[in-house]
């Protein structure tokens, strides 16, 4: 898999990141990990003071679910387990996730690691994380 | 009034808007069929059950708490909103769904009607 930014900054990173997934998507032999789509889906975005991660992840017990925060790298990652087959019953329909998961995301240089915190609603996963105090716009007093 | 207005407005309007197809798991045992759908982000009062005729309607908001002046820079849920549709089958008792949403993950158990439950036919031997 691509390492990608998910904070844009760069418009040529991002045409570049453009291009690879369109080859992707069109290449009769896609990566043996498949496309980028994974589990939990994310959903990113921020403020200026601070960042917000949506992983959408349903029925999952939340005491398993993983977060964590290694030099810039926030990494989501868990177990969500498939729905008992009682006995003599036939699974017509079947595209849940089930298994491991991980998802890793790169943060921006200018987040707190001391300020984050996680909370789980309605089978979404949502990371705020604060930005630096020094990072936050100041308006300048002139004297 | 306005207000009633705008909330059959809504409801009128959703058919037609774009959503989400859920991934959904469907199992059928001897007494019936559970369904689980994966409705991330969706709370109680915002998923939508319907039974008509023969058709299950399942749709879903998404409500986020997002904060004030967001701007998104990835997405990959791009929709606010889920929605699919089943056509049951006729054996089945479909004013006996129940419905169950935790975590994101609805449960319906639509069982089947007592006619159509499977019988265990007694062999005499003579």
């Amino acid at each position: 898999m691509y390492y990608r930014s998910l904070f844009p900054r760069d418009l040529f990173a991002e045409f570049d990141r453009l291009q690879r997934e369109m080859q992707q998507s069109f290449d009769p032999h896609p990566s043996i990990r498949g496309l980028t789509r994974g589990f939990p889906a994310l959903n990113i975005g921020g403020t200026p003071k601070a960042v917000d991660i949506y992983a959408f992840a349903p029925g999952i017990d939340p005491a398993t679910l993983e977060v964590q925060l290694v030099k810039g790298m926030l990494t989501i990652a868990g177990e969500r387990k498939p729905e008992p087959l009682p006995e003599k019953a036939t699974r017509h329909i079947d595209e849940r996730f089930a298994g491991r998961f991980q998802r890793v995301v790169s943060l921006p240089d200018d987040v707190d690691p001391n300020a984050i915190d996680a909370k789980y609603r309605d089978g979404v996963l949502h990371v705020h994380i604060l930005r630096k105090q020094e990072a936050q716009p100041r308006r300048i007093t002139i004297q | 009034m306005s207000e009633n207005t705008a909330v059959a407005k809504s409801t009128e309007n959703t058919r037609n808007e774009a959503a989400l197809l859920p991934p959904t798991d469907v199992i059928e045992d001897i007494d019936g069929i559970t369904l689980y759908a994966d409705l991330p982000g969706v709370p109680k009062d915002k998923l939508n059950l319907q039974v008509e005729a023969d058709t299950l309607t399942i749709e879903g908001e998404v409500s986020l708490d997002l904060p004030e002046g967001m701007e998104s820079s990835h997405a990959e849920v791009g929709l606010p909103r889920y929605r699919r549709v089943f056509t049951l089958s006729r054996e089945l008792d479909a004013g006996k769904v129940s419905a169950e949403l935790k975590e994101g993950v609805l449960k319906l158990r639509i069982p089947k009607a007592e006619h159509a439950q499977p019988r265990r036919v007694e062999i005499q031997v003579a």
